[in-house]
């Protein structure tokens, strides 16, 4: 590591820092109807879809009528991306002439796409007709951080009311997610990094003859607008197989540098929007805080691992598996931020990351993707883990835990419970049935505790929602690819359906007064105790199953040995 | 009631109930204790059946400490409660009641009468059922509730006309009306409760079960897949681990990772907690009141009596013009010597303790003259002199009456006097106006601190008085009360509770009266003075058998001390498991890829240096159950609460208890290994 890698480090995350009390101010204008100056444009499209749909901007929901609408929305989604994959040769715009996907690959790609994880059990060139990229798989790439943000917005309003029902319209949050926070920014994205040479076209591929004389098919497509929306929604879908690894999706340093900071900017942006939406904006920072610091931490260790070079690398940083064109330091940026982000693109192979790194991909997912997390769902996962963490130490003040004025109770805990629950449970019994199914353990390509991280990276990518794969595991078998469809759905409801029982009950709740016998959440005693709690309930259940992948690895890494 | 230490029939007592308790039936209403149990009984089932070892019963007995010590620290907190009940029992001995119907009396035995019987009560008689005095007037032995010795004045009519079951009457005849079926009287509830025969689990607690269950849980899935893991690690390394992954070691790396600590301790803070109310004098009628107690934010108290010594006293003397200090003293003094009212008796004090010369002075030969509704003044005639004492209009009408004038310096400072919720007295003899004396509602001494402990915990008081604003202003602002309520009337107290808890506040409350009653049901804690009526017994959620009002603050205290033991034994628990991690992890998996019996890779995490793998599960487990009996003690007796604001408090618990918790087990597991690889 050198001079050059620190600063752009350090650029990285100052750029962050100062975007994102800017874009989250904006959000939260824009999501609660109020005017901004983007409003002059968006107000009419917003408008019009609203007479176009016959939806009643002004009609709130109770919590069971926003639920049936999100699920409802997302079963219509992933109904159509599942008939477009599995017709796909019927549909226009499929220049190379690509056939109809198997149906296990059609169903793991439409739950993957609805549930905002992203997961491909396929290599995009070579699988997918610009129609499915552009319609299908683009379209759900809009529709999962929206309705992320929708089910953000409920849990704000449930701590924002006073003994109220009342929790918005999924529909007009979708809306405005889209018209004023997706829409534009992958505009300005995706004109961004067309003029660093991101391909934008709707040709088929070209065969050329390369130096050496042999034949290369080089795929083209739309790749810049699909680009922008995988990076900023934190889908994560590759046009290409080899993702942002790749010169068409991720040319040049700046091209690199607007990618990964999109992996970040809605989450962390939208961590702020909570603040000023309950009009306590330090709150907001709070959380801010204690997920930047546990980023930091994850990409210190990261780096630590990597440039901690021993015989085993000639003393050298291993490169093996990272792009050339952007180095250890880029790459493990990459990692760190698309796994803290529940994203998935990557610009280098997880499998090739140095044990620890990979293991702090592995931990960030493992968490629950909430370091800044997906697009609403970071957040939403997180305050799971307040309500936990307030509920332990709120009563190391002697009195009924409480957040934001809201009494924290039995029914809150068991939401919280489960919500951060569910995906640990799909990861630890799908990993362990897959370790005893050999027609899973065939798809392996490593042996040992690497072999063990690849299976359980993908269990864990898969209920996290992330869609990053460790590579390694060819995951396009009828078993493996509805295996991880059931988790991606489980992991990506099982999380929604309590924070949205949470928010209901939490918004029938009275504020209480604030009285200096109350347990403040808006200093850094919380910030410390938030990441104490995520770390020994998120980390302490697979930290058995850790200790056999990754930091095994790590420590015989350091002896010298590898798989 | 109060005393009560541990004796040694208790321990004995908690001892057996800690086997009665290992019932499956009682067990599974605990579940983290229910799974170390359901653990403890398959190690030992397999240790019969061909893995028996020096090591395997080891662990088999250290997992039965472990439900053991767990039953034992509840068995320990109920056995208090009963040892209460029995002696509160021993009163209750069947009792002759003398029914007295249509007007004749007869001989029945306590139990058989009902509600609206009406009993007749003599010296040295036992009061046979709660009731209401419907005629006469009695001095009442309550010792055997409240634990006083004192007789206190029990008679019809007014606040003080109720009498409990068990009591005994020093004097006098009185009629009882039966207000409660047999079973049903205080003294059966009282018992009940300390017993914990009617214990429920308060809404905190079943929250706080259900984290802890979930948690158990998922250490449960861990473990067990942790299993298939081992397997496949073991299968890849060509090392084999089934010499150390075995069912009894991954029982123990469970039993070690569910929160045993706090589970097995969980309803012992609670039954300590009503334990330690009792011993305050105070009854719970359920623990939901105890733990709102703690969350209370708002503190409505009567001025009388609790603020206030209820009684107006002179504090400070004002001479009219050309009058000197001492004689005015003197007039005054001779003015209220014949004057037996609190008032009179307190401006003899006040003079007597500044000119100690009056003390030698008595009332004889002085013409007592009583206060009348008419002349609105007292005094007394005194050698052809009438030296009087009243309000000011009334003395003005007497001076002029007698040719004098009333100084209008004096006017001046009984209006100042008035205008500060005092009450102005003047003084005059015969036609000469010597002053005006200062009578006010002396606040108690200490109340003011008190108060500001309050403040402290973030709680706001509330002043209730029938006084006019001006005078609860004053004495308000004198108690440092943050608010008060003039001119109250039940209806106004009903209202502001109802207001406040409108707007998120919970309120406490203290009444003993008939009218206090609604109010006392709505507020969120009410409690009822044990000198109170019925219906206001009734009405609140807590009595208190000492009927000082400023209990309160302790039942607070109390019930923040049961939320803060849970919460920080619960943090203690769960930082536990890291230190248990680097104790158990390295000892599963030591082994693996090892390179010719070195050490394997994972050794490295163990940091502890713990002699063999072996001795490294066996000193987890132990130093698990015998964290339980060593943190008995803080269960029972409640995490210290001090008012110094939530984050001082919060601070101070999570560093005695997050990091203690982080720290301890890891020089407890080291001391144990090192024990163990002595012997």
């Amino acid at each position: 590591m050198n001079g050059f890698d620190v600063i752009q480090i350090l650029f990285v995350f100052f750029v962050l820092i100062l975007l994102s009390p800017i874009l989250g101010a904006f959000f939260n204008k824009s999501l609660n109807g109020k005017a901004t100056l983007f409003s002059s444009i968006a107000r009419p499209f917003e408008k019009l879809v609203y007479r176009a749909s016959g939806i009643d901007e002004n009609e709130e929901m109770n919590w069971k009528q926003y639920l049936k609408a999100v699920l409802s929305f997302n079963g219509v989604g992933f109904l159509f991306v599942f008939f477009v994959l599995l017709f796909q040769k019927s549909f226009p715009l499929n220049p190379a002439g690509l056939p109809n996907l198997s149906w296990h690959l059609a169903f793991n790609t439409a739950v993957s796409f609805m549930t905002n994880t992203n997961w491909q059990s396929y290599a995009g060139e070579s699988t997918m007709s610009h129609f499915s990229q552009m319609v299908a798989l683009a379209g759900q790439n809009f529709f999962s951080a929206a309705t992320g943000i929708g089910v953000l917005l409920v849990l704000i309003r449930a701590f924002k009311n006073n003994q109220s029902q009342k929790l918005g319209n999924f529909w007009v949050d979708l809306n405005r997610s889209v018209v004023y926070i997706l829409l534009p920014l992958s505009l300005v994205w995706a004109i961004l990094l067309s003029s660093q040479g991101v391909l934008q076209n709707l040709s088929g591929p070209v065969t050329v003859k390369t130096l050496e004389g042999k034949e290369q098919i080089i795929s083209q497509g739309p790749v810049a607008s699909q680009m922008a929306i995988k990076q900023l929604g934190t889908n994560g879908g590759g046009f290409f197989n080899t993702n942002s690894a790749h010169p068409y999706e991720n040319p040049t340093p700046l091209s690199n540098f607007l990618e990964l900071l999109a992996l970040l900017l809605i989450p962390a942006a939208l961590t702020l929007t909570f603040g000023y939406m309950l009009n306590k904006p330090k709150e907001g920072w709070i959380l801010f805080s204690a997920m930047m610091i546990i980023l930091v931490l994850g990409l210190s260790a990261s780096l630590w691992s990597e440039y901690h070079a021993n015989s085993l690398t000639a003393n050298l940083i291993p490169m093996e598996g990272k792009e050339v064109r952007f180095g250890v330091t880029n790459s493990i940026l990459w990692s760190t931020f698309t796994t803290a982000a529940s994203n998935g693109s990557v610009n280098a192979m997880h499998s090739s990351l140095t044990p620890i790194a990979g293991g702090i991909a592995l931990l960030n997912i493992l968490f629950g993707e909430i370091i800044f997390g997906g697009v609403g769902s970071g957040l939403y996962g997180m305050l799971l883990y307040v309500v936990l963490t307030v509920f332990i130490a709120g009563l190391m003040v002697g009195r009924t835990p409480e957040y934001l004025g809201k009494k924290i109770e039995a029914f809150d805990i068991k939401m919280a419970i489960i919500g951060i629950l569910t995906p640990s449970f799909v990861i630890l019994f799908a990993t362990t049935y897959s370790l005893v199914t050999p027609s899973i353990m065939s798809s392996l390509m490593h042996k040992g505790p690497h072999g063990f991280s690849e299976i359980f990276y993908a269990f864990s990518s898969a209920a996290g929602n992330n869609g990053s794969a460790f590579a390694g595991l060819n995951a396009n078998t009828p078993i493996l690819n509805s295996l991880l469809g059931v988790a991606m759905a489980i992991g990506r409801f099982g999380v929604i359906l309590p924070v949205m029982a949470l928010a209901g009950n939490i918004s029938k709740k009275k504020i209480m007064p604030e009285s200096v016998g109350t347990f403040k959440t808006d200093n850094f005693l919380f910030v410390f105790l938030l990441i104490a709690v995520i770390l020994i309930v998120g980390a302490l259940t697979f930290f058995p199953a850790l200790s056999l992948g990754p930091i095994i690895e790590q420590i015989m890494f350091i002896q010298g040995k590898t798989f | 009631m109060k005393q009560k230490i541990l004796t040694k029939e208790i321990y004995l007592q908690a001892t057996l109930d800690s086997f009665t308790k290992l019932d499956p039936r009682t067990l599974i209403k605990n579940p983290v204790i229910f799974i170390t149990g359901i653990g403890a009984l398959i190690t030992t089932v397999l240790l019969f059946t061909g893995s028996f070892s020096w090591f395997n019963s080891q662990i088999a007995i250290w997992l039965w400490f472990t439900v053991l010590f767990a039953n034992f620290s509840e068995a320990i907190a109920e056995g208090k409660g009963k040892a209460q009940a029995d002696s509160l029992r021993k009163s209750r001995t069947q009792t002759l009641a003398r029914l007295y119907k249509n007007k004749v009396e007869s001989q029945v035995n306590a139990t058989e009468l009902r509600k609206g019987d009406l009993v007749i009560c003599e010296t040295n008689d036992i009061i046979p059922a709660d009731g209401e005095i419907v005629e006469g007037l009695a001095s009442v032995d309550e010792s055997a509730i409240t634990g006083e010795s004192a007789p206190v004045v029990r008679e019809s009519g007014g606040d003080r006309s109720a009498v409990t079951g068990g009591t005994r009457v020093l004097s006098d005849r009185i009629i009882i009306k039966i207000t409660m079926d047999p079973g049903e009287g205080f003294l059966d509830r009282m018992i009940a409760l300390v017993e914990g025969a009617s214990r429920q689990k308060t809404p905190n607690e079943i929250a706080l079960s259900l984290l802890l269950s979930a948690l158990t849980l998922i250490f449960l899935v861990a473990v067990v897949t942790l299993k298939f893991f081992a397997d496949y690690a073991g299968v890849a390394s060509g090392s084999s681990l089934s010499a150390i992954v075995t069912v009894p070691v991954l029982v123990s790396l469970l039993v070690c990772l569910i929160p045993t600590t706090i589970g097995g301790l969980l309803s012992a803070i609670g039954i300590s907690g009503m334990d330690r109310l009792i011993q305050k004098n105070v009854i719970a009628l359920s623990g939901r009141a105890v733990e709102a107690a703690g969350d209370i934010d708002i503190l409505m108290l009567d001025k009388t009596g609790t603020i206030t010594y209820g009684n107006r006293m002179a504090t400070e003397l004002i001479a009219a013009p050309n009058i000197g200090e001492k004689e005015l003293y003197k007039m005054a003094h001779l003015a209220s010597l014949s004057d037996e009212t609190p008032e009179g008796r307190s401006i003899v004090e006040l003079a007597r303790s500044k000119y100690s010369e009056l003390e030698k002075e008595d009332a004889t030969g002085l013409e007592f003259v009583p206060f009348t509704a008419q002349t609105r003044m007292s005094g007394v005639n005194v050698n052809g002199a009438q030296v009087r004492k009243g309000a000011g209009d009334a003395i003005e009408k007497f001076v002029v009456s007698q040719k004098g004038v009333m100084p209008v310096e004096v006017t001046r400072a009984a209006e100042t006097i008035a205008r500060s919720g005092g009450t102005p007295l003047v003084v005059c003899k015969d036609e000469i106006v010597y002053g005006v004396i200062y009578l006010k509602d002396v606040v108690k001494s200490g109340i003011k601190e008190r108060f500001s402990e309050l403040r402290r915990m973030g709680i706001k008081t509330i002043m209730i008085t029938g006084d006019n604003p001006l005078t609860a202003a004053s004495i308000a602002a004198e108690a440092g009360v943050d608010d008060f309520m003039a001119q109250a009337t039940p209806e106004m107290k009903l209202k502001r509770i109802k207001d406040e808890q409108e707007k998120g506040h919970l309120v406490a409350m203290t009444g003993d009266g008939t009218n206090d009653a609604p109010a006392l049901a709505q507020a969120d804690v009410g409690v009822a003075m044990n000198t109170g009526t019925q219906a206001a017994r009734e009405a609140g959620n807590m009595i208190d058998l000492d009927s000082n009002p400023t209990k309160l603050i302790e039942i607070v205290e109390t019930g923040k001390q049961i939320l803060m033991t849970r919460g920080s034994l619960t943090t203690f628990s769960i930082a536990n498991d890291v230190a248990k991690y680097f104790a158990i992890i390295p000892a599963l998996f030591a082994t693996l890829y090892a390179v010719k019996g070195g050490a394997g890779p994972l050794s490295v995490l163990n940091i502890m240096r713990l002699g063999s793998p072996q001795s490294a599960i066996l000193s987890a487990v132990i130093f698990n159950a015998l964290v339980i009996v060593a943190l008995i003690p803080l269960a029972l007796k409640g995490v210290a609460y001090k008012a110094i604001g939530a984050k001082a408090l919060l601070q101070r618990n999570i560093f005695i208890y997050g990091v203690g918790g982080l720290v301890c087990p890891f020089i407890g597991i080291k001391l144990i290994d090192v024990i163990i690889n002595l012997l």
